[in-house]
């Protein structure tokens, strides 16, 4: 186990990730990608702090930031669902494009 | 030992992240993005971090119970008894996704990292809880306003009434127009 091997396990998780953003319709399967890219940005902070600077706790912090941005992306995307589910019987991301027209 | 683990979590966190988006079944992607972020969670533990890996593992686990539900609420097909894809521009997101990893990965190879400094605590939650509530109580601080007013904002956009709902387009109506009365002699 090193740095490196540990950033490219979380860089292959970010990409994997990105491409279920970039490429699911349904909302919901969206999120799941967007969750998969902040698994790697978790890894890739814990594997800072603990190759880099273990002995400062601000790397630990920065976990503890990336895991939070994680819960709250979760609870406001199944939020925003139910919301347009509500207004407009939709949960596809190209059925959302009144912004678009 | 700790190889061995590295190398099996790892392969398993990117297969079932990679399942996550081949399954039919919205049951099973989401079982399976279960299993990738647990596997994070476990290779948070390889990393020494034991309290922030059991947060991950306990925190996926109820997120993706409560996900399978959301599945299940709005998905067309939740049990995948129906193959279907939905999804659009495969190609071009292979594409960028390729380059992405192949950018990522270049520059983990080849950027000089630098030596280590210091040494692990000891106890690393310690070390979090003391930073949290010391230094970093700032963080802290602004971590709780965000989970609050994402508590505020996930009901205000959940709700099905609002305030336009019950008292008019101007907030004029003298009465509220519930579907049930209110007491307290409204």
């Amino acid at each position: 186990m090193n740095l490196e091997l540990f950033l490219l396990l979380a860089s292959a998780l970010f990409c994997v990730g990105l491409f279920g953003a970039l490429t699911q319709q349904s909302i919901v399967m969206l999120m799941m990608g967007l969750e998969l890219m902040l698994g790697g940005v978790i890894l890739a902070a814990a594997s800072a702090w603990r190759y880099i600077a273990p002995a400062a706790a601000e790397g630990q912090v920065l976990v503890v930031v990336a895991i939070t941005a994680m819960a709250l992306e979760m609870a406001t995307g199944f939020a925003v669902v139910t919301a347009l589910f509500r207004s407009r019987e939709i949960d596809m991301t190209d059925m959302a494009a009144e912004l678009k027209e | 030992m700790n190889d061995v683990a590295f190398g099996l979590l790892a392969a398993l966190a990117v297969v079932s992240g990679v399942m996550v988006f081949r399954f039919d079944s919205m049951a099973r992607a989401t079982f399976s993005l279960l299993t990738s972020l647990l596997c994070v969670g476990g290779e948070m533990l390889l990393l020494g971090l034991d309290y922030l890996g059991i947060v991950t593992v306990l925190m996926m686990t109820i997120e993706m119970a409560i996900m399978a539900v959301f599945m299940v609420m709005f998905m067309m097909n939740p049990a995948g008894l129906m193959p279907m894809t939905m999804t659009h521009n495969k190609k071009g997101a292979a594409v960028i996704c390729g380059i992405a990893f192949v950018l990522l990965a270049a520059g983990v190879l080849l950027a000089p990292w630098p030596a280590r400094q210091g040494k692990p605590p000891a106890d690393p939650t310690m070390d979090l809880g003391m930073s949290l509530m010391g230094p970093q109580m700032l963080t802290m601080m602004v971590l709780g306003m965000a989970l609050f007013a994402t508590i505020v904002a996930t009901v205000v956009l959940a709700t099905r009434r609002g305030r336009y709902d019950r008292f008019g387009d101007d907030l004029r109506a003298p009465q509220a127009s519930d579907p049930v009365r209110g007491g307290v002699g409204r």
